[in-house]
């Protein structure tokens, strides 16, 4: 194995700092997680990505010891910390609701850690000024948390929850009320702490550009359940199902039968009349069993002829345009009514674009530009 | 137009019950006793036009002011008071708090009733509930009987008639006004910060003096001017519990005004309480407006 790539849980050796197995949490009648192991590993950036109600904070309140499990077993760094309570634990945790202390001002509310510890004073007031810069507050030291902007009230809680610079830290949507600039800096700022610091990272997002941008790995949830845990590219490229595919990112997901042929490539049928579409993939499949074929749309091409020597190759007419600066977004209507979405780079400006509405058009894409999916 | 009726209003109910009451108190307090209905001098006579008035204001002074100051009874009524008012506001806080922790930390189906619970007594007249505790406090009341009957004394207490029995009765009064400004406060409080500071590296104890106590602080504030102010006045629990020994303004103010019917007498004490209530009054205003804005 290569020493220079992070990849823990490959290493059958390695020993994971957080280790979840089986774990059951039941609010009464309702079960928010449901059976769930997980590892995570020393050093980790671990992102937590799921729709709303998932059970992502319940997740991180029973690692930060605010929530017991209804069954099974938690460790961290080896040792079961069911029943440990919070303060006993070397672990820090970023609120979702940044739960700041209304009657402290921002400098006191970052300090409150540190004091805690007994710290000498010259120590915490350089810890504080540090954080404080980190998060460009230092402005704001004197003032109370409801005299400042929500951005602001995220950002010291970001920096109370790093300021004693735990072994774990939990951040529970730490970014959600950045602008898209200070968003991006701000993860880097963690991406760089994390590598400085060494300390292990577990963070919830919705948003999976990030999850993407700061993770070593991601965990894609539903229901209490672990989708499919993986490195970000692996989740983008592979993802384990329709559900992973949809979720993270815009995808084309094409119903269809599979035909196995040569060299795991498939043959799919999936509208009457039309020549069917051409895939590979690892996984077998059955002749005549359903299967999804998720294509990105960056991974389609648009053009006005048909491309020489395409494999998958269908006509449709743009119905619809989506600008977003760098790229646009076209959505063509297939004659079955379908609508598939193909993305190119605007390279050109825009009054050069080659097409506009109502346009006929043919998409294409390689054999292994799409990822076959068995549900 | 509509704004400035709208003010005017409470202006006005202002006026007419508190302003105009308070200078009719101030005038008798200026006039001399009398044996006459009214008993003071002098009253104010219109028959006889602007004279009339000249002479009523020329017969007004300050001697009962002065004859406070020169009898040790009233200053040192005025001291004990606030002795004890102070000393059962601490102890209803300290009453009081706990209970309004539990009502806030019950499961939440459980607070109507608990509220209910704690408003209940209101619904009996004052001064039968006052009574009752005589009944209770006693040399043959229950209290002492019940005792006895543990064993824990052989001879019965005497407790009624004592500084502790009227501390007994204004905590017990009161309670409700420490409880229920402080389980406002504490209902308010977010759970969540409460784990922020246990995930800091608080204990629950010290969780609870760094951030609970703070941030209920103005509750405690308000409940214990509710209580203060109303006890250091306080007239019918010291009369009905406490002894001859317990000394306390309003005592003194009933006495002066019923027993002696030295009205000008009584008033003047009513005026100087009313000047040593003014500050915590002032306070308490403050306060009600400081925690209004940090709502804000
Ligand atoms: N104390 C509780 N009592 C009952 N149900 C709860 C409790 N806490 C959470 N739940 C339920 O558990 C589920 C998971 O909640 P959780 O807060 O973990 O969601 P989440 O994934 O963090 O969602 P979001 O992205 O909206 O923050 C939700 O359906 C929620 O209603
Ligand atoms: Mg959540």
């Amino acid at each position: 194995m290569q020493s220079t790539v992070f990849t823990p849980w490959e290493d059958p050796d390695a020993k994971p700092l957080i280790r979840f197995q089986n774990v059951t949490k039941r609010f009464g009648t309702f079960t928010a997680i449901d059976d769930l192991s997980l590892d995570i590993y020393e050093r980790e950036f671990f992102a937590l990505l799921g729709p709303s109600g998932c059970g992502k904070t319940t997740m991180m309140r029973m690692l930060g010891g605010f929530e017991t499990p209804t069954e099974g077993r938690i460790e961290l760094a080896g040792k079961d910390i069911v029943g440990v309570p919070p303060n006993k634990r070397a672990v820090n945790m970023m609120f979702q609701s940044y739960a700041l202390f209304p009657h402290l001002s921002v400098w006191d509310n970052i300090a409150f850690g540190l004091r805690r510890d007994k710290r000498p004073k010259a120590e915490i007031e350089a810890r504080v000024a540090e954080m404080l810069k980190l998060t460009r507050l230092e402005k704001f030291a004197g003032r109370k948390p409801h005299q400042i902007s929500g951005g602001q009230r995220q950002r010291v809680a970001l920096a109370r929850s790093l300021a004693k610079a735990p072994k774990l830290l939990l951040l529970d949507e730490p970014l959600g009320a950045l602008d898209a600039k200070l968003r991006q800096d701000t993860q880097f700022e963690l991406m760089d702490i994390q590598e400085k610091t060494g300390t292990t990272f577990v963070i919830v997002t919705h948003d999976q550009e990030e999850a993407m941008t700061v993770a070593s790995r991601v965990a894609v949830m539903d229901e209490g359940k672990l989708i499919q845990v993986a490195t970000p590219d692996r989740i983008y490229e592979s993802p384990a199902n329709v559900y992973v595919a949809d979720f993270i990112g815009d995808v084309n997901i094409i119903e269809g039968r599979a035909t196995p042929g040569e060299d795991d490539t498939y043959a799919i049928d999936w509208a009457e009349g039309e020549v069917p579409l051409q895939a590979t993939s690892a996984t077998r499949f059955d002749k005549g069993q359903t299967c999804y074929l998720a294509i990105r749309p960056e991974k389609v091409t648009i053009s006005t002829d048909r491309p020489e020597g395409a494999v998958n190759a269908v006509q449709g007419k743009v119905l619809d345009i989506a600008y977003l600066g760098n790229l646009s977004t076209y959505h063509v209507e297939l004659p079955s009514g379908m609508v598939i979405k193909a993305q190119t780079a605007n390279t050109r400006r825009i009054s050069r674009r080659s097409f506009t509405w109502e346009d006929p058009v043919w998409l294409s894409w390689t054999v292994t530009g799409g990822v076959l999916l068995a549900g | 137009m509509r704004r400035f009726l709208l003010i005017a209003v409470p202006y006005f109910w202002l006026l007419a019950l508190f302003l105009v009451p308070f200078v009719i108190v101030f005038k008798i307090s200026l006039s001399d006793i009398a044996l006459a209905i009214p008993p003071y001098t002098p009253t104010l006579d219109f028959s006889a036009g602007w004279a009339g008035v000249r002479a009523f204001f020329s017969a007004l002074d300050f001697e009962n002011f002065t004859w406070l100051t020169q009898d040790d009874l009233y200053w040192k009524a005025y001291l004990s008071s606030l002795w004890i008012a102070l000393i059962s506001t601490a102890i209803t806080l300290a009453v009081g708090y706990p209970i309004a922790y539990a009502m806030a930390r019950a499961p939440e189906e459980w607070r109507p009733t608990l509220m209910m619970l704690v408003i209940l007594p209101f619904w009996t007249s004052f001064l039968i509930r006052v009574y009752a505790w005589m009944g209770i406090l006693s040399q043959e009341g229950f209290l002492n009987q019940f005792l006895m009957w543990l064993g824990i004394i052989n001879e019965p207490l005497t407790i009624l008639n004592t500084n502790t029995a009227v501390y007994i009765g204004i905590v017990y009064t009161y309670l409700p006004f420490m409880i229920l400004p402080i389980y406002a406060a504490l209902d308010r409080l977010d759970e969540s910060l409460i784990e922020a500071a246990e995930d800091l590296g608080c204990s629950r104890l010290s969780a609870f003096w760094l951030v609970t106590v703070p941030l209920s602080r103005n509750g405690i504030a308000a409940g214990s001017f509710l209580v203060f102010i109303p006890a250091l006045g306080e007239f019918v629990i010291p009369s009905l519990l406490g002894g001859s020994g317990t000394l306390m303004i309003g005592k003194v103010l009933w006495e002066e005004f019923f027993s002696n019917r030295d009205w000008p007498v009584a008033s003047a004490v009513a005026i100087i309480l009313l000047a040593i209530l003014v500050i915590p009054i002032v306070l308490f205003q403050r306060n009600q407006q400081k925690q209004a804005e940090a709502e804000q």
